[in-house]
């Protein structure tokens, strides 16, 4: 399962849902302003960093330029990939849940 | 809306301002002029190359005030005042010369 | 001829940019409105700091990337800009993340100076408060 959200974590709960109902070894994809999820030092760190521990969480590298986050703010762990890879993603992945 | 120029299409608003910016050359600074009974001088042409200096720095096209005090410290106080600039662009400096620049309808007009 | 009203706007910024035009409506209301010739400031609260982190670069998305114009709110006369500390430190930001914009001072020599005023929480409420129209984007 590929669950992918495009919501920022400090302004809706769509990150907490998804992550409260994942399974372990579930794809999760951080896309838009979602990305924000993915930077280090903030007030939902902890929250990504455990759901890190049992499945694959990764960012849309596009949409980090374009908010102008370097790589070296990002958690520990989290991939980065490009379009080709969330299309990889999603034909690797059965079902795709998009978390608005 | 849109016009031809040596066989090419360029697309416009409906009040004349180029759609695509990519699309800008000279030659369309000229016909667009030319469709206002306006020949342009050096001095015309001053203004439009700054206006495109501008938006290429800041992404928005000046207000008019803006533009103003801009010229103003570029060319000198000479040039950067309404007079001069309504006299070389009658129809208004900012939304005139940004016509013929190739970029949007000014960021403040309306 | 009576002298024109001028208000004191605030335009408060709540929300990242790109992922909803928020952001981009509200820089450009508030250019219109400085273009006026009113008292204009801005706030960024929340994900509204996002707007002012530099390095922003949109050229793999398509996206139009608006984050110059925020440089040309000193030629507005938009000269501040206050940052809610709180918001920036909840999000793992500091102010070296945020671009460096500035203003020239007409009543100094044109000195250049910064526009970002890092405040708190408590200092964004007083000025809030002290204004007399407050939009929200």
């Amino acid at each position: 399962m590929l669950h992918t959200i495009n919501k920022s974590p400090f302004e809706k709960n769509s990150l907490e849902s998804c992550l409260r109902l994942a399974k372990p070894g579930h794809d999760i994809l951080l896309i838009e302003d979602a990305v924000y999820a993915a930077t280090s030092g903030t007030i939902v760190s902890e929250l990504v960093e455990a759901a890190m521990e049992d499945k694959n969480v990764s960012v849309l590298g596009p949409d980090l330029a374009s908010r102008g986050i370097d790589e070296a703010r990002l958690l520990k762990g989290i991939g980065i990939v490009d379009y080709a890879g969330f299309v990889d993603l999603t034909v690797k992945n059965d079902k795709v849940q998009s978390w608005l | 809306m849109s016009f031809e120029i040596n066989g090419k299409t360029y697309e416009t608003d409906e009040e004349g301002y180029l759609a695509d910016l990519a699309d800008w050359n000279p030659e369309i600074a000229g016909h667009m002029a030319k469709e206002d009974d306006c020949d342009l001088s050096e001095n015309h042409w001053e203004v439009i190359n700054f206006l495109r200096e501008y938006y290429d720095q800041y992404q928005i096209a000046p207000a008019v005030r803006v533009l103003t005090k801009a010229i103003g410290k570029k060319l000198g106080k000479d040039k950067g005042n309404s007079k001069y600039l309504y006299e070389l662009f009658p129809y208004g400096p900012a939304k005139q010369a940004c016509k013929y620049a190739g970029l949007p309808k000014p960021t403040g007009c309306v | 001829m009576s002298e024109p009203t001028v208000k004191r706007f605030m335009y408060i910024n709540r929300r990242a940019p790109y992922g909803t035009v928020y952001s981009v409506e509200g820089l450009e209301v508030a250019l219109i409105g400085a273009a006026f010739e009113q008292d204009v400031c801005m706030a960024f609260i929340d994900d509204g700091v996002y707007q002012l982190k530099k390095d922003q670069d949109t050229s793999a998305t398509g996206i139009k990337n608006f984050s110059p114009a925020y440089r040309a709110l000193g030629d507005y006369d938009v000269t501040r800009l206050y940052v809610e500390g709180e918001s920036l430190q909840a999000r793992g930001l500091t102010e070296d993340d945020l671009m460096a914009l500035t203003y020239e001072d007409e009543d100094d020599d044109w000195a250049e100076k910064p526009s970002i005023r890092l405040v708190s929480r408590e200092e964004l409420s007083g000025l809030i408060d002290q204004q007399d129209v407050i939009l929200h984007f």
